[in-house]
């Protein structure tokens, strides 16, 4: 079996270590395992975490 | 295989005990003592142990030797009969209050009677495998603190130790009915008890004052009876010291829990459980911590849940017992949970 390439990112969130695929796409979200937190991949040479922005409530009006 | 006996087997807290003994790989069940049930099966009245043993009660005069004792006796029976106990078994594990204190004005300030054997006090090593690890490696006798009290100090010690807290604390704890033991009173009647939160003891509670002990801090502790069985989910309120912000906070839960195998740091962003739960750690020897900062007012709110019969009792016995004999720390303590429960 092979084993998936990764790169460690710290969570903008919590400080705790995420780890990213190699194969991992521009704007793919991830989840921090330490926070929970929805972190966006906005580079990827080398990858850059942000906060993915919250999905607001759109009620129509 | 060493050979243990359990004192005090028919309460929950032997029947726990048990549980975890019997199928444990490194310990054989000689003997489960009751001077309620001799002669009774042990299956009887911890149905649950069905077909995993034939054992049956026997009486406190009628045990013999063994390697271990766990004591699980009412309040004020381990003090006195712990000579007895000892000449039974060179390691003994004390799950009542006797020995949890190593002060007999403070003993006697929340127990309400003198100490029976004030001159062991000292001798006991607190079971707090989290804090005194290395101590338990030589013990030969453990007090297994209670179930609030060991969610108070994994709540606040990794601040405490590091002193970004001020200097006291308070401590808001709920707890199950199984806490009040298998003894039945006025005030457990289904009737009475089902739906109340009912604060049992708004100060004075007796594990109070082993947090303090612990954390070497004033502590102030409420304690509060909810609709559940098992469980213990202890809040701590302090003050943080100037300048500490959220990201010192989390450093030091990290560093402190970072490899110990029953303390998980619990505080997400999102989800249903995002702080500790005791729902989720019914039969588990976990103790979930967690933590929210308000920085602006240099405040903070610690959680920790447990189950008051596992970690908050004799799963933290197994750790203890597992600690002393050089075995792995999780032998017999691998259950993760329950969910849904």
């Amino acid at each position: 079996m092979t084993q998936q390439m990764t790169t460690v990112r710290t969570c903008p969130e919590c400080e705790d270590e995420v780890q990213i695929r190699d194969s991992a796409r521009l704007n793919e979200i991830v989840e921090c395992a330490g926070c929970r937190s929805e972190l966006e991949i906005v580079a990827l040479s080398p990858v850059v975490l942000v906060l993915a922005p919250e999905v607001e409530e759109d009620w129509g009006e | 295989m060493i050979r243990v006996a359990v004192i005090g087997a028919a309460g929950y807290i032997g029947g726990e005990l048990l549980r975890l003994l019997i199928t444990h790989p490194k310990v054989e069940v000689v003997g489960a003592v009751s001077s309620r049930f001799p002669g009774k099966r042990v299956d009887g009245v911890h149905p649950n142990l069905r077909s995993f043993t034939d054992l049956l009660f026997c009486a406190p005069e009628d045990l013999e030797e063994c390697d271990v004792v766990f004591l699980a006796t009412p309040h004020r029976a381990a003090m006195t009969q712990i000579d007895h106990w000892n000449d039974r078994a060179k390691l003994v594990i004390d799950l009542t209050g006797d020995f949890r204190l190593d002060d007999t004005e403070v003993y006697e300030q929340y127990y309400g009677t003198e100490h029976a054997a004030p001159h062991l006090l000292d001798d006991f090593v607190p079971g707090i495998p989290e804090l005194y690890r290395d101590d338990l490696r030589g013990a030969d006798l453990i007090s297994v603190p209670g179930c609030m009290a060991v969610a108070g100090v994994l709540a606040l010690y990794p601040l405490v130790e590091r002193d970004l807290v001020d200097s006291s604390a308070q401590f808001d704890a709920r707890t199950g009915s199984s806490g009040s033991g298998a003894t039945a009173g006025e005030g457990n009647l289904h009737a009475e008890r089902s739906g109340a939160m009912r604060v049992f003891a708004p100060t004075g509670h007796r594990h109070e004052a082993e947090i303090s002990r612990h954390l070497g801090i004033p502590a102030a502790m409420t304690a509060t009876g909810v609709e559940a069985v098992r469980g213990v989910q202890t809040i701590c309120h302090a003050e943080l010291q100037p300048g500490v912000d959220t990201s010192e906070v989390r450093r030091a839960f990290r560093e402190q829990y970072r490899d110990e195998p029953f303390v998980r740091l619990v505080a997400q962003q999102r989800g249903t459980f995002r702080y500790p739960e005791p729902k989720i750690l019914v039969g588990s020897n976990f103790c979930d911590v967690g933590y929210a900062v308000d920085e602006e007012a240099g405040r903070l709110s610690t959680i920790a849940a447990l189950d008051n019969l596992m970690k908050g009792g004799a799963g933290n016995a197994i750790q203890c017992l597992n600690v002393r004999m050089g075995w792995p720390e999780s032998l017999g303590l691998s259950f993760p949970g329950l969910h849904p429960v």
